[in-house]
């Protein structure tokens, strides 16, 4: 199992999400957004940060990057694609999920842990969870609320596209509490809280962690 | 020939627009009465090398498509082209 991290400019998660990768017993690369190259990983991860400033809207600028067309090829090959953070808004942006991810309704920048329950297990990343289950992990942004149509919503739900949600207090005013969803072929998922921050007990939990190992699921795929 | 275009980018009205709220909450604490709503967006100024006022139009159109709005939740209008 090889999981690439790729690093934009502002990238600041990429060492974590490089080490919860590592811990995962998967070998973990970084890949600069200049390269077209993704040395052959079997899983790719956006990582968090504030990739370009957050200029013009977040993911907004490195959706454009040089690497997000071979990020495209990997995903349109159904191969496992995460998007953690600024992750999930670059692949909004890129339209490789639906939807949007706007500026918080409280407007402030929210940092704190919070509860998600998995309400799909059926991606390589969630494979790992129980339905239902509720994860602690820290959320850290400023623009983390989720937005979409009622079709476009309302298709997420019935579709089972939605992954994870707040539970117990929503950070952000996401639309129906949505903190993470998958597309339509399950490989690409993208999601607010941050599970290379919840990756060992010494962080304060390690719900995160097998969000990283994904070994088993590939294999199959 | 060279154009200015003046592109306005707004939050879609049917999304929350809480930074406008925060401005129309502050304008009230200071003594602005009547402010009903106030929303916030974005203007961008572009020149353009382009051969004809039309072609600058299209060009700046297109940007707007591509990378200046998002389309889910953001709408624009393209205010001016004008010779720079």
């Amino acid at each position: 199992m090889k999981i690439a991290v790729v690093r934009f400019p502002g990238s600041n998660c990429d060492a974590d999400a490089l080490a919860a990768a590592a811990d995962a017993g998967a070998e973990a690369v970084y890949v600069w957004h200049r390269s077209t190259d993704l040395q052959g990983a079997d899983a790719v991860v956006l990582p968090g940060g504030f990739s370009y400033g957050d200029y013009l809207r977040p993911g907004a600028i490195a959706r454009f990057s040089p690497v997000m067309r071979a990020v495209a090829a990997h995903a349109a090959a159904g191969r496992p694609l995460l998007g953690i953070c600024n992750g999930f808004q670059i692949l909004c942006e890129a339209q490789l999920l639906p939807g949007a991810l706007v500026r918080n309704s409280g407007l402030s920048f929210v940092c704190r842990p919070v509860c998600v329950r998995v309400e799909n297990n059926a991606t390589p990343f969630t494979a790992r969870y129980r339905p239902g289950q509720c994860l602690t992990m820290p959320v850290a942004h400023g623009a983390g609320r989720f937005v979409a149509d009622q079709a476009t919503l309302d298709r997420l739900e019935r579709e089972e596209q939605v992954i994870f949600r707040y539970v117990g207090g929503n950070p952000n005013g996401a639309m129906r509490d949505i903190a993470g969803i998958t597309n339509q072929d399950r490989n690409v998922v993208g999601l607010m809280p941050h599970p290379e921050r919840a990756s060992e007990a010494l962080l304060g939990s390690s719900d995160g962690a097998a969000m990283f190992a994904l070994a088993a699921v590939a294999a199959v795929a | 020939m060279r154009f200015r275009a003046r592109v306005r980018v707004m939050p879609r009205a049917t999304i929350l627009d809480p930074q406008g709220q925060a401005v129309a909450h502050a304008l009230g604490e200071l003594g602005f009465s009547g402010v009903a709503d106030a929303r916030v967006g974005r203007a961008v100024e572009l020149e353009l090398d382009a051969a004809s006022a039309e072609a600058a139009r299209e060009g700046a159109l297109r940007m707007c498509e591509r990378l200046l709005a998002n389309p889910v939740t953001e709408d624009f209008a393209l205010d001016a082209v004008e010779p720079a």
